[in-house]
């Protein structure tokens, strides 16, 4: 066993009850919410995030009406937190600062302030403003293998300059391999200030999101997104449970207590899934096409409708380097396939 | 035949592509351009293109505008500064044609409801936003037949037709297109989002708009009342497209639309600053017409005007 990062600290960040929330269709309950971050508190996780899966002002068509208003999520969660600090995700077109304000003033004290990978130019007024409230703020570049190390650095950098704490490479499409997560963090570690902290968020859609993950730390990360049990978009993300085992085993210190996670995960999450998480044919080909983890329950709704299989869905939405937030296009894309093939709609 | 002179503000894209526009109308004529960068490139080209040039912001221009016979501005800054272009201009009884997401005058969108704005000889009217002129002729089609409850339009945009200064606003993009889109297009709760993707090569325009409908919708009457809007936008943009629908599910209509532009200053992909720059200038020219039918006449606003008391 390897132990060259016996002692390096690793700050974990918990998605189940974001990213989570596009593998349950939006439908997490307020009782549910607290359920799970009342555990996850409980077992140290020292960043718990909680918002619609698209972030604040995500209830919409486009991303999907939730069970409850982020901010009725937030009331509930952020009194019962012991020693968790609650995150909330924006991103800049989709939220504005005005719902940046309401997340602050229910309780959310850090934010995931979230652009592609190559529009890092969209969110200064939203970090600044973030900063501004005293929130805990990160830049977080999605999509990142569609920007090149030098690039992403570039991004990375505007990103600090407008004030963000640490930046993310964001792994949204689970198509990265450990070598181009090793080149990214180190060509943001490269020029970020030295207290600028780097993270990785990482989907597991081929299979690698705990190694890429390590692969992150080697480079110079210290935060990791993950997801309990893996409840997230696509094949879901870091399962969290798993990289904390990896971490005990190599001495990185996290803080979190690992046989708590396992019983969160085991006998919380999975009995909230509506279906087993995990790299099927349709995740799997996220992961190869380099596609949005989010667009994969849009593409089997589309495919029932349409006729035209998810796959064949989305390695087309990839081949048109469509982005996170174009979940519009799906259906579209499909409805075109289905003309040029000649089939007739299903009955909605 | 007589034309009506026109003054721009602002030389980036937008007022850039205003020129070609302007250029080709029967009855507009573009004799400013306004900048605040002696060395931008934009007022170079507009040197270039003929017309006379001042780097010294809005009050370069004002000791020409009655010698020059200046009708009509198109202010293509910032919402932070349009006030006080507006306020200066309406002074000296110019007609002010507003791009930025200042939206001090009534909100236009040709083909729903401009003729209402003539009529009323309005001194300030303001173009929302390119995604608000793309999509919200079409949340009025369906809003004109049926009730809409709530409308959430999504606009795709080139990485490359989008300038520093939306870029750095996203949000009063955000706020100022909803707002449009309940006031214009109809619906009682609209809401709107913008995707900037960087695709290579760029990819044209996409707008998808959907409607939920308060009652099960209409469909023939609906599909009816939206070719028809499309038509009449195709007036003024040609490339203003249907790519799919509309389709209906449940009480939910949605409509998947492209535009590609003329290609007059940015290649065709930027359909976003088409639409915005023809719709400002159908809105100039209509004034325009009824200035030179006798029709109307501007007359200039006392000193205490809405910009000042807002």
């Amino acid at each position: 066993m390897t132990t060259h990062l016996k002692g390096r600290k690793v700050l974990l960040h918990d998605m189940c009850l974001r990213d989570g929330m596009h593998a349950k269709r939006e439908q997490i309950s307020v009782a549910q919410m607290v359920k799970v971050a009342t555990a996850l508190d409980d077992a140290g996780v020292p960043l718990i995030q909680v918002t619609h899966g698209a972030g604040m002002g995500g209830n919409s068509l486009q991303h999907g009406f939730a069970l409850a208003s982020n901010e009725e999520y937030l009331r509930a969660v952020c009194p019962k937190m012991k020693q968790a600090k609650v995150s909330v995700l924006l991103i800049p077109g989709l939220g504005t600062m005005r719902e940046l304000q309401s997340a602050y003033d229910c309780g959310a004290r850090s934010v995931h302030v979230a652009t592609h990978c190559t529009e890092a130019d969209t969110s200064p007024q939203h970090i600044a403003f973030a900063r501004k409230l005293g929130m805990d703020t990160t830049g977080f570049l999605m999509m990142a293998h569609l920007n090149d190390p030098d690039g992403l650095a570039r991004q990375g950098k505007l990103m600090e300059s407008y004030g963000a704490q640490t930046v993310y490479i964001t792994d949204s499409a689970g198509y990265m391999l450990p070598d181009d997560v090793k080149a990214r963090v180190s060509a943001l570690r490269a020029v970020l200030k030295p207290e600028t902290e780097i993270g990785f968020h990482g989907h597991h859609n081929l299979g690698l999101s705990v190694w890429n993950s390590i692969a992150a730390i080697e480079a110079g990360a210290s935060r990791i997104d993950g997801s309990v049990a893996g409840l997230g978009a696509g094949a879901g993300n870091t399962p969290l449970e798993a990289f904390l085992a990896v971490c005990d085993r190599m001495g990185i210190e996290t803080g979190v207590d690992l046989f708590k996670l396992m019983d969160v995960a085991e006998d919380v999450i999975v009995p909230m899934m509506d279906h087993v998480v995990r790299v099927d044919r349709d995740s799997l080909t996220l992961g190869f096409a380099g596609v949005y983890s989010t667009f994969l329950l849009h593409a089997k709704r589309a495919a029932a409708r349409f006729g035209v299989s998810a796959r064949d869905i989305l390695v087309e939405l990839g081949r048109k380097k469509m982005i996170g937030g174009q979940e519009d296009m799906i259906e579209d894309t499909a409805m075109t396939m289905a003309k040029e093939r000649g089939l007739r709609e299903n009955a909605a | 035949m007589k034309k009506i002179k026109c003054a721009l503000i602002g030389s980036g894209n937008i007022g850039t592509d205003l020129i070609y526009k302007i250029q080709r109308s029967p009855v507009l004529e573009p004799v400013w351009m306004v900048g605040i960068d002696p060395q931008s490139e934009g007022l170079q080209r507009a040197r270039d293109m003929g017309l006379k040039t001042t780097a010294d912001g809005v009050d370069g221009l004002l000791p020409h505008v009655k010698a020059d016979g200046i009708q009509i501005a198109f202010d293509a800054t910032s919402a932070y500064v349009h006030a006080e272009n507006s306020r200066k201009l309406n002074k000296l009884g110019v007609l002010m044609i507003d791009l930025t997401p200042a939206a001090i005058g009534p909100l236009c969108v040709p083909p729903v409801n401009l003729k209402e704005h003539a009529d009323k000889q309005e001194m300030n009217v303001n173009m929302i936003s390119c995604a608000g002129q793309a999509t919200i002729p079409i949340v009025n089609a369906v809003s004109r037949i049926q009730g809409v409850g709530y409308a959430e339009i999504v606009a795709s945009l080139a990485s490359k037709s989008i300038g520093p200064g939306t870029r750095a606003n996203l949000d009063e993009f955000t706020y100022t297109t909803s707002n449009a889109i309940e006031k214009v297009g109809g619906a009682r709760k609209g809401k709107a989002l913008a995707i900037i993707n960087p695709a290579e090569p760029p990819m044209m325009m996409r707008n998808t708009i959907q409607c939920l409908c308060d009652d099960e919708p209409d469909q023939a009457r609906i599909t009816e009342s939206i070719l028809a809007m499309i038509a009449e936008v195709q007036k003024y943009v040609p490339g203003y497209k249907l790519v799919n629908g509309p389709l209906f599910d449940g009480k939910r209509v949605a409509v998947f639309m492209q535009v590609a532009g003329l290609g007059d200053y940015l290649p065709t992909y930027a359909g976003n600053l088409d639409i915005m720059t023809a719709a400002a200038c159908r809105t100039a020219e209509m004034f325009a017409q009824e200035i030179l039918a006798g029709t109307i006449t501007l007359k200039p606003t006392l000193n205490t005007t809405a910009a000042d008391a807002a």
